[in-house]
């Protein structure tokens, strides 16, 4: 164990390192040259800032309803992105009578969505959802079309040959495995677009909870050390959620691939 | 399954005068890959199709397959007509064809579990195909993790696993250095000795043709039609080297020499 702990520290001593000088340099200049808390608060303010709203609950609030937010998103995107990016690239007349209204669709900011996300919800967790979830969809659909569509023929042809011979059998057994790496980018790049939805979502006032929410009102009390608080805790939540998704996708559904995926 | 066991398997295969016109989208015009095959094929024989490169030896071997559709005449397997893919109808391929994502064991049980034999049944049913091409070490490897031969050998045990009549084969060991090719030739003969099932082989190769098949339907270029099918009555095992096997060889080279002048 201790060996082990050595071994990590001999092995990561740069990056700690690095890491370590950041943080001092930051108290340094925040605490001696800036000397404005309102303009950069220094590391100090910022952990004081943190022990307060771990001590008054706030941040669990705060977190979980971000979540909360982010999974209504993911699973919307998840139960109509996937089938329909499926379907697409499977059957070539689905395809040509979805892609042009996809097409229309896709270059508008899911941020522009805000708006009708209130008509539509009022300020509800399911209007962030939608932001998060109109973040979402087009990298998913075009990962999963893209994945199906490439899937070699030559799969499909041995699974014909095999007694697999029905379209729903043909997508179970062979395009799906075979498109998975292409699914599971495209999951990861739509989780890191639909992060910064939410956080967008949560801003523009579709809600009132959540780190977003927490950003922009405590910019609002002109409190920039928690605003920095709720900042560095979006990122290394989003860090977490992007490390254990990779995790999972790399030990659990491509095994079968032998190096990195993406 | 006792039953089924002692079921007579044929494997007579006909074909009649097929021919195929490939037609392009754009102009309407059409390329001649096949022009009006006819042989038949007996129960248990092992042919191969040979030819120069573009001649339609594997258009005629996926037509077989029910992979590709003809444009007039018939193929039929024991007097019914081929009209797509089926089980009965084995293929291997020339690509590396395993399905990536399922383990050298779980390749051999597809074609049982889309039967819907349960998996854990399908497994133990399929022992004696990795047996056969000696893979019992790797079935629980993933495709990426063998050799280009153990890839081919797991290939040839899946499609056996459904018990076919036929077996259809792409250029099976084209990727392969010769040396496997060799061994794999051998091992395919005794594959073919113990199991009772009818071989279509497409190769390029003289020598493959010649050490592994009954009759050699040798073709002429696009499009492709019968120049003549040679009968090899060399017992087996053969040599590959012995004066009868060389006069053989030379006289299909000849015939293939002419092909390219014809040209």
């Amino acid at each position: 164990m201790k060996i082990n702990f050595i071994k990590t520290i001999e092995e990561k001593g740069i990056e700690a390192l690095s890491l370590v000088i950041a943080v001092a340099i930051w108290q340094l200049v925040a605490d001696r040259i800036v000397q404005n808390k309102l303009l950069l608060p220094s590391f100090y303010d910022v952990v004081n800032s943190f022990t307060v709203i771990v001590k008054n609950g706030l941040i669990y609030t705060d977190t979980l309803t971000s979540l909360l937010h982010f999974s209504i998103g993911i699973a919307a995107a998840f139960i109509l992105g996937i089938p329909l990016g499926i379907i697409m690239g499977w059957f070539k007349t689905a395809n040509r009578a979805i892609d042009p209204i996809i097409e229309i669709l896709r270059p508008i900011p899911p941020l522009a969505w805000i708006p009708f996300a209130i008509v539509w919800f009022g300020l509800t967790h399911q209007a962030a959802g939608f932001v998060v979830f109109a973040g979402m969809i087009f990298p998913i659909i075009i990962n999963t079309y893209t994945g199906f569509k490439n899937v070699p023929r030559v799969y499909v042809e041995a699974a014909k040959v095999l007694g697999c011979t029905r379209n729903i059998d043909l997508i179970r057994y062979i395009a799906i495995p075979s498109a998975m790496p292409s699914i599971a980018a495209g999951i990861r790049i739509a989780m890191g677009v639909g992060w910064m939805c939410l956080v967008a979502a949560e801003m523009f006032g579709v809600s009132n909870r959540g780190l977003g929410y927490q950003i922009w009102h405590n910019y609002y009390l002109h409190r920039m050390d928690f605003v920095l608080v709720y900042m560095l805790l979006l990122g290394f939540i989003g860090l977490f959620i992007d490390r254990f998704f990779r995790y999972y996708v790399d030990e659990k559904l491509l095994r079968w691939k032998s190096g990195t995926v993406m | 399954m006792e039953v089924r066991d002692c079921d007579v398997k044929m494997g007579r295969v006909s074909v009649k005068n097929v021919s195929r016109i490939f037609t392009k989208k754009e102009d309407g015009s059409g390329t001649e890959a096949l022009h009006n095959i006819s042989f038949d094929v007996q129960d248990g024989e092992f042919i191969c199709l040979l030819g120069p490169s573009g001649c339609g030896k594997t258009t005629l071997l996926r037509i077989t397959a029910g992979l590709e559709t003809l444009t007039s005449g018939e193929i039929t397997l024991n007097g019914v007509p081929i009209t797509g893919p089926d089980p009965k109808r084995g293929m291997v391929f020339q690509q590396y064809s395993l399905f990536p994502w399922r383990t050298v064991i779980d390749n051999i049980t597809f074609g049982l579990e889309m039967q819907g034999i349960d998996k854990t049944r399908a497994r133990k049913q399929v022992e004696k195909y990795l047996e056969l091409v000696g893979l019992e070490q790797f079935k629980n490897s993933y495709p990426h993790e063998l050799s280009g031969g153990m890839q081919q050998r797991a290939a040839i045990a899946r499609a056996l696993a459904n018990e076919p009549e036929v077996l259809l084969m792409d250029e099976p060991f084209g990727a392969l250095d010769a040396q496997t090719r060799n061994v794999l030739q051998d091992e395919l003969l005794k594959i073919w000795e113990q199991k009772h099932v009818t071989f279509l082989f497409v190769t390029h190769s003289v020598d493959e043709a010649v050490v592994l098949s009954d009759r050699i339907i040798v073709m002429t270029s696009r499009p492709g039609r019968i120049k003549e099918i040679v009968k090899v009555e060399i017992p087996r095992p053969r040599s590959r080297t012995s004066p009868e096997v060389n006069r053989l060889r030379d006289h299909i080279l000849k015939l293939l020499e002419e092909e390219r002048f014809t040209r």
